[in-house]
């Protein structure tokens, strides 16, 4: 019994961190197995290209990225945030996709006064009340592109429309988003349960309350699942589906294929948008990567050039915490999107497209911006936030 | 509540019903010939969907890759048997339980080493990618009613194996009373090793079932693991029939209570309370279920001994 | 004795890490203290009552959750909140001992699994206390006297209550109660037949390893700062068998032995590869069929001398 404590004290040794503040530390805890892996992926990827863009460095210093799977569970989450603010002594953490996870996790970041970057969860608790300065988000608050959908729904005059998410505080955020601009009646408003695959049960009940479009927010292999369930069901012909850019974006067209064309969806970023970053971004990530980019793997990148753009402005010196985030605050570089800037809670103002699903002039199926559904929207809950 | 609808949602019950009945055959013949607690059933059943899904990605169609997949999985299931846990049917049920569980970790680190985090991607045969009228009026995915069908035939070819051959008689012997059965000089071993590889081919044809309507991911014979582990001992340990009766049960109560459970309690409950009671009641009905049948019948509703 | 300088090095740790600059280190080992705790409480119903549990995490689970949803409604003092979680989770063993010992064997196993995993639902269900995604604990208990925000602190009350909990596990087995239990264990109609009302010696049992386990409960929330009830999920109960099991059931330091070896080996072996769980399975599947005594068995056999 000594023995083999002195042996695992020893094997523990090899492991102490050394303290660097030459080294940028950023944690990243992410979704990286499971059906929604592709999300998790494509952030890290993008995240790696603009690491990559920048030669290997962010705002100068050389990038030490401490990559974590925290396979869907807020209890795996929390496992390696402890571990990644207290043994590799982390200066950013960043990478969750999901909004349980990075509840979660979240206070105990705050408390260590480490700043998190997400470059995808956007939970409205977040946004308002529970707003912190160490918080920064650089994709969307949870409700925005639902509330585009919504609106875009409303505009086309649908009057019956069946609501479908997982209920969990995305899932929540994207439906009060949806009914936010969506004023009409909903025959049914349904919360399936998270990471759920098999919708027998719900489609059986869509079909019976016979609405004249669904909307789901379902992202990854939920969405995938839903979407081919939907099509084998013969709902598809009859009913249209619409849904945030998540549910319809080139993971799931890789996924389902054919029968996504036709699909309307909102988002903040397409592949045609025309600025030299983007157009770098995504002719990049597509050679190393071997294929299209998500508005995920969009994320990742502004994600990279946000951290990189704040660091060179404090020079390498982020330890400065106050002078880190006045840098984090003024976003001063160029996003695939175009123009960013944060609001007040240190979530984006920004346009939000409509976007369609079609042949592209290379015969590819992939999603093309038909229209621009609102301009320099910021999210609902701004005004809570005391900052 | 109208008539289509609870015709759809009871033919969803009957689809996962079947499904469970695949994976719960298995297991309850390993428990009730070899007295063997397998928890790395579940992982032969990953085992199973992931062949599949590769077999279906290499030759292009569903139809060549299943039968590979079972011929695969089986005889990893065959080698398993023979090779490590054949050396566990004399041990307590704890050393049983404790070797099959390191399995399932060791099963799920490999199956990542070889095919990486993300879930694979299995699709229906395009064929059934369409509805069929069940009746007139009531369209219904031609895939899952052909997972019915497969289900079905699969619970009568193993009754008839079961009931009228050599092997079937055996496997009852065997069943019943173990020790008489090798006293009787049945060849034991080479029982155990095919009764084995006929539940290791059943997992992978659920695994290939549901691959296409779950996802092919780690970790997921663990969920449905439980699930059949109910069935199991609803039915009674080593009767193939009680898993049948017992899966349809299961798949019933569970399909149906969570199709009509949370809209039956607003009938009478206020809203919120029956939006919080519905979906938890829904989700403990199949261990209700369970522990009512104990109680009535306390070991099961077909036991194979005694 | 051994013992004693492994108490003395237990002592003498915390300290030591915090000259090293290893802080992270006292918070794995409070954890290895907690599960050890936890995986004890089980010892008692597994190694002296012989009743092969597999919901035991439930009773960890709910004392967690009795914590932490205390904190969140403003009540922080550990002399209210931690009795209130002993006297959770010996309420749950009750109610689930009480029906649950009326089977054996395999349906024991099974109904006690089946009401961990409602006890799951029924956590899931609080949606005012987080339901799927768990609730973080607001502030950590405070301990008259003791400021358990210092990890160093923590970590000493932690090993306190883990060297009380052993201490009275040693008088119990060695009182005339343990002897009754023994008893049972090897041969219960004989006991009934002596006149002993088994089923009651069982309960009590149970019942005050569910106490000790909601205990634990109180003290891994505290660690974590998080619950959700995947803790009560039986999986987690397989893990603290396994513990068990690895460390040597019915050893008085089993839970402690089994705990240290694999929560220390997961750490370890984390840093090499991220197939640890690989390395895991192995080392659990070598102890079944090498040492089936666990790690005790092992010592007690001689084990590696000096």
């Amino acid at each position: 019994m000594k023995r083999i404590l002195a042996a695992a004290a020893l094997a523990c040794v090899g492991f102490h961190p050394a303290g660097a503040a030459d080294k940028l530390k950023i944690g990243f805890i992410s979704t990286l197995s499971g059906p929604a892996a592709a999300l998790g992926v494509d952030i890290r990827d993008g995240l790696n290209l603009a690491i990559k863009h920048q030669g290997g460095k962010l705002g100068g210093l050389p990038v030490d990225l401490i990559v974590g799977d925290d396979t869907f569970s807020p209890d795996v989450g929390k496992q390696l945030t402890e571990r990644m603010l207290k043994r590799d002594d982390v200066h950013i953490m960043t990478g969750i996709v999901f909004s349980n996870i990075l509840l979660a996790v979240a206070p105990a970041i705050f408390q260590d006064q480490t700043f998190y970057v997400s470059p995808n969860a956007g939970p409205a608790e977040l946004a308002g009340d529970r707003c912190s300065p160490f918080f920064f988000n650089v994709a969307w608050q949870n409700d925005n592109l639902h509330e585009a959908m919504g609106k875009h729904v409303a505009d086309k005059g649908y009057r019956n429309v069946y609501l479908i998410a997982p209920n969990y505080p995305a899932g929540r955020d994207a439906l009060n988003g949806f009914k936010r601009f969506y004023k009409g009646a909903t025959s049914g408003e349904v919360y399936t349960k998270l990471g759920q695959l098999d919708y027998a049960a719900e489609l059986a009940q869509l079909r019976a309350a016979k609405p004249d479009a669904v909307f789901i927010f379902l992202p990854g292999g939920m969405g995938i699942n839903f979407i081919k369930q939907y099509n084998a069901a013969g709902l598809a012909a009859a009913v249209p589906l619409f849904g945030p850019g998540f549910s319809a974006d080139e993971d799931v067209i890789r996924a389902v294929g054919e029968g996504m064309q036709g699909m309307f969806n909102s988002s903040h970023w397409n592949r045609d948008i025309d600025n030299p970053q983007n157009r770098r971004f995504v002719a990049d990530f597509e050679k190393d990567y071997g294929r299209a980019p998500t508005l995920y793997a969009s994320q990742g990148y502004d994600a990279g050039l946000l951290i990189d753009s704040a660091v060179r402005a404090v020079k390498g010196r982020i330890e400065d915490k106050n002078a880190f985030r006045a840098a984090l605050r003024k976003a001063d570089f160029k996003s695939v999107r175009g123009a960013f800037r944060f609001n007040s809670n240190h979530y984006p103002i920004q346009d939000y497209y409509l976007r369609l699903i079609a042949r592209d002039e290379k015969g590819r199926l992939t999603n093309r911006i038909v229209g621009t559904i609102f301009r320099n929207h910021s999210d609902a809950y701004v005004k809570s936030c005391k900052m | 509540m109208n008539a289509l609808l609870l015709l759809e949602q009871g033919l969803n019950g009957l689809q996962f019903g079947l499904m469970l009945f695949l994976l719960a055959a298995g297991l309850t013949l390993v428990f009730g010939v070899m007295d063997m607690v397998n928890l790395a059933h579940g992982s032969l059943y990953m085992i199973g969907a992931y062949l599949m899904a590769t077999a279906a990605q290499a030759t292009g169609s569903f139809w060549i890759a299943l039968p590979l997949a079972m011929a695969a999985t089986a005889a990893i299931g065959m080698a398993l048997e023979s090779g490590l846990l054949r050396r566990l049917y004399e041990r307590d049920h704890l050393s049983q339980v404790l070797a099959t569980f390191a399995l399932i970790l060791i099963a799920n680190d490999l199956v990542r080493m070889i095919w990486g985090p993300q879930a694979l991607l299995l699709d229906a045969p395009r064929a059934l990618a369409r509805t069929i009228e069940v009746i007139p009026g009531a369209p219904y995915p031609a895939f899952r009613a052909f997972i019915i069908g497969v289900g079905l035939a699969v619970a009568a070819a193993l009754y008839w194996m079961i009931a009228r051959t050599r092997i079937g008689a055996l496997v009852r012997a065997g069943a019943s009373n173990r020790e008489m059965a090798l006293a009787l000089g049945v060849n034991v071993k080479r029982l155990f090793t095919l009764v084995f590889g006929l539940g290791a081919a059943l997992c992978a044809l659920a695994g290939a079932m549901l691959g296409p309507l779950l996802a092919v991911q780690i970790g997921m014979g663990e969920a449905i693991l439980i699930q059949a582990f109910v069935v199991v001992v609803i039915g009674g340990i080593g009767s193939i029939r009680g898993a049948l009766v017992g899966a349809l049960l299961v798949g019933m109560v569970d399909t149906i209570g969570r199709a009509f459970l949370p809209a039956l309690l607003r009938g009478f409950l206020p809203n919120n309370i029956a939006d919080a009671l519905g979906p938890t009641l829904a989700a403990m009905a199949i261990y209700i279920l369970m522990a009512a049948v104990l109680y009535w019948k306390p070991t099961g509703l077909f036991p194979a001994r005694g | 004795m051994a013992l004693g300088s492994i108490l003395i090095a237990a002592i003498a740790f915390p300290f030591a890490a915090h000259a090293l600059g290893w802080d992270y280190y006292v918070g794995v080992m409070t954890r290895v203290m907690i599960y050890a705790l936890a995986a004890s409480s089980l010892n008692l119903v597994l190694g002296y009552g012989g009743m092969i549990s597999f919901g035991h995490a439930a009773f960890f689970g709910a004392g967690a959750y009795c914590v932490a949803i205390l904190a969140q409604e403003g009540v922080v003092s550990a002399l209210v909140a931690w009795p209130l979680a002993v006297a959770v989770g010996v309420a749950c063993a009750l109610v689930i001992g009480a029906v649950s010992l009326r089977t054996r064997g395999l349906y024991f196993i099974m109904i006690t699994l089946a009401f961990a995993q409602m006890l799951y639902y029924f956590f899931v269900s609080l949606k005012a206390y987080g339901g799927e995604d768990g609730i973080n604990l607001a502030a950590r208990s405070r301990l008259p006297g003791f400021d358990l925000r210092d990890e160093t602190t923590f970590y000493l009350v932690v090993l306190a209550i883990l060297a009380g909990c052993l201490y009275f596990l040693r008088r119990l087995a060695a009182s005339r109660f343990g002897a009754v239990l023994h008893g049972i264990r090897e041969n219960e109609p004989r006991m009934t037949a002596l006149g002993y009302p088994t089923y009651r010696y069982r309960l009590v049992c149970f019942t005050v390893a569910g106490g000790a386990a909601g205990l634990a409960g109180a003290l891994i929330v505290n660690q974590h700062g998080f619950v959700s009830p995947g803790l009560l999920d039986w999986t987690q109960s397989g893990t603290l068998l396994i513990m068990l099991i690895l460390g040597g059931v019915g050893w008085l330091y089993g839970g402690v032995a089994g705990a240290a070896a694999m929560l220390l080996l997961e750490e370890v072996l984390s840093h090499w590869t991220g197939y640890w769980k690989l390395g895991l399975g192995i080392v659990l599947l070598l102890v079944v069929l090498r040492a089936p005594g666990g790690l005790g068995g092992w010592l007690a056999r001689g084990g590696a001398r000096g």
